[in-house]
């Protein structure tokens, strides 16, 4: 089986978020990049796919070459190879369409990529890589086994979760859950070792359309001082959450 | 040129969302001179959303669409999309909206904005404001394509009545079997009351209850606000609580209209999560922990104090209310 893992280059979860120019960019400075966390329990999953079931695993990443940092760190992780499609991922279709045409080159059976970035949260790439290609698409995915060509999944919906059959090829919208948190792999001296000696292919992207553009940012007005309230006093607090809030 | 809505519907009848979506929908057709078309798949009932604007109905009956199936929907939403002339179509940002929106926007070859949380700032060009960086930012976005696809985030507009001289139409689009490359097996409820996405008010717990034997006040409270129940990050790590309760940047988003955080220090991935909520306690024994800064109410002190004194005051409230 071949699987393909769509890495997200994203800010660490504890960055502080902050724009230049006129507030028309991220400004990175000083901010610590990681594999964007969806992507990183897709990719520990595909790992396990690799030792159990004999699988081999390709990551990929739409980015400049500041992102190769973060590949590398999935070859360490216990990847095969990488793949860079060398631009810059300004809009969901742009990316998606660079991805499609990736896996259309290596025939990949699974692709992996988490349900949505913790940048922009668009959360459109998996499903319209899936839509450009006709593959089969499940969104929101905690549980994945394969068995030759089939695939038993379970999504999350509002409320609770659902089972769900399929069979490859197959491209998953992946979160929490794919692995425990705890089974999550780190990166050991051998794997950094080996990962200098893997292949990084940089490609160039494909034409394609550009829908949207990101113009502007802003960050949320400062909040006034919290209202204390007397531990002891609770009808106050009762008071304020129906009086004032009103949503009591 | 018409504005269209999916408006989703549960077991027969339409969500709440779909209300926000229709009174959202209806001022933007205001906006542009035109009108709001909703899209109802096996609704019972498609009256109730004369009462916010909108101005026609496609309604599609169809027992292959009894279950949902985000490829099958996604080809219904598309068809109404283009059999009514679109200029915009508003999805919403539930779980299964997210799921079918990507697929629509291929097929319409459509610019899509997900999160977004007000209307359009400005038409030419067509501009959408939107959370960004897990709530940390906004972000104004142009959508340049022909026709515009919006997520409107849940609780960010608000449902506003207007009546409207509704007309209904059956509409039957084509689904092929190609549409149902996923097959559902089962359906499993969660078993909390009310569900996190659905919930106005969400009642959520931290380490600082110490052990999840602690979670039967969690439970009352939240029952006692009609709320759902949710946890941080450490406590469902702990497996205290399961992982489809954890809020956060990593688990699951909360744009309830009240949150209440007991004993929640307030990790910088627990806010982002929890942003989009309206107003905000917070319920803590350290008056410095840091969720005090983002509170609008705060109560220092012992939940295992705290806390049953307020389900009996708020018991007290809710008989009088």
């Amino acid at each position: 089986m071949k699987i393909l893992v769509c890495i997200s280059h994203v800010p660490d979860t504890t960055s502080k978020i902050n724009f230049t120019h006129d507030d028309s960019q991220f400004d990175s400075n000083g901010v610590q990049f990681v594999i964007n966390p969806n992507d990183e329990f897709g990719l520990t999953r595909a790992i396990w796919f690799q030792e159990q079931q004999a699988a081999t695993v390709t990551v990929v990443n739409v980015g400049g070459p500041d992102t190769e940092p973060t590949l590398r760190k999935a070859l360490a992780i216990g990847a095969n190879d990488a793949i860079r499609v060398n631009a810059n991922p300004t809009d969901s279709f742009f990316v998606a369409k660079q991805l499609a045409e990736v896996i259309k080159n290596g025939g990949y059976d699974l692709v992996i990529a988490g349900k949505e970035s913790l940048d922009y949260n668009g959360g459109m790439v998996p499903g319209m890589v899936a839509a450009i290609l006709g593959y089969n698409f499940i969104n929101s995915c905690t549980e994945l086994t394969i068995e030759a060509t089939n695939a038993k999944a379970i999504r999350e919906i509002d409320g609770g979760r659902e089972k769900v059959s399929t069979s490859l090829p197959l491209i998953i919208g992946g979160q929490k859950g794919l692995v425990e948190e705890k089974d999550l792999r780190i990166p050991n001296m051998r794997g950094i070792m080996t990962a200098r000696a893997k292949t990084l292919t940089v490609v160039e992207p494909v034409e394609a359309s550009v829908h949207t553009k990101a113009v502007k940012f802003e960050k949320p007005a400062p909040k006034s001082a919290v209202k204390l309230v007397a531990a002891d006093n609770i009808d106050e607090l009762i008071n304020l959450l129906h009086n004032e809030a009103k949503v009591i | 040129m018409s504005i269209v809505i999916y408006a989703e519907s549960a077991e027969g009848k339409f969500k709440k969302i779909a209300f926000e979506l229709a009174s959202y929908a209806k001022k933007v057709a205001e906006s542009l001179g035109t009108t709001v078309t909703a899209v109802s798949i096996n609704t019972q009932d498609v009256s109730e959303l004369s009462k916010y604007g909108v101005d026609k109905v496609l309604k599609v009956t169809n027992d292959k669409l009894v279950g949902f199936s985000a490829k099958a929907y996604a080809d219904v939403i598309q068809q109404a999309a283009r059999k009514e002339n679109a200029s915009v179509v508003v999805l919403s940002s539930t779980t299964d909206s997210i799921y079918l929106a990507p697929l629509v926007a291929v097929a319409l070859e459509a610019g899509f904005a997900s999160n977004v949380v007000g209307l359009p700032e400005s038409y030419l060009p067509f501009q959408v404001r939107r959370t960004a960086f897990s709530n940390k930012a906004f972000n104004s976005t142009e959508i340049s394509s022909d026709i515009k696809i919006i997520g409107l985030a849940k609780n960010s507009y608000g449902i506003f009545e207007n009546t409207s001289n509704m007309a209904t139409e059956d509409f039957n689009p084509t689904v092929s079997e190609n549409d149902f490359g996923i097959k559902v097996e089962s359906v499993e409820k969660g078993s909390g009351k009310v569900s996190i996405a659905d919930a106005d008010i969400v009642v959520s717990g931290g380490r600082g209850l110490k052990g999840p034997e602690n979670w039967g006040m969690i439970e009352e409270l939240a029952e006692v606000l009609g709320a759902a129940t949710a946890c941080s990050k450490p406590v469902s790590d702990l497996d205290w609580r399961p992982h489809s309760e954890h809020v956060g940047q990593t688990g699951k988003p909360v744009a309830s209209n009240l949150y209440i955080a007991v004993g929640i220090s307030g990790a910088i991935q627990h806010i982002a999560g929890i942003n989009s909520s309206k107003v905000k306690v917070v319920i803590n024994s350290d008056p410095e922990a840091p969720f005090f800064k983002v509170a609008d109410y705060g109560i220092v002190g012992d939940a295992f104090e705290v806390v049953p004194h307020l389900i009996e005051k708020l018991k007290a409230f809710k008989a009088q209310n």
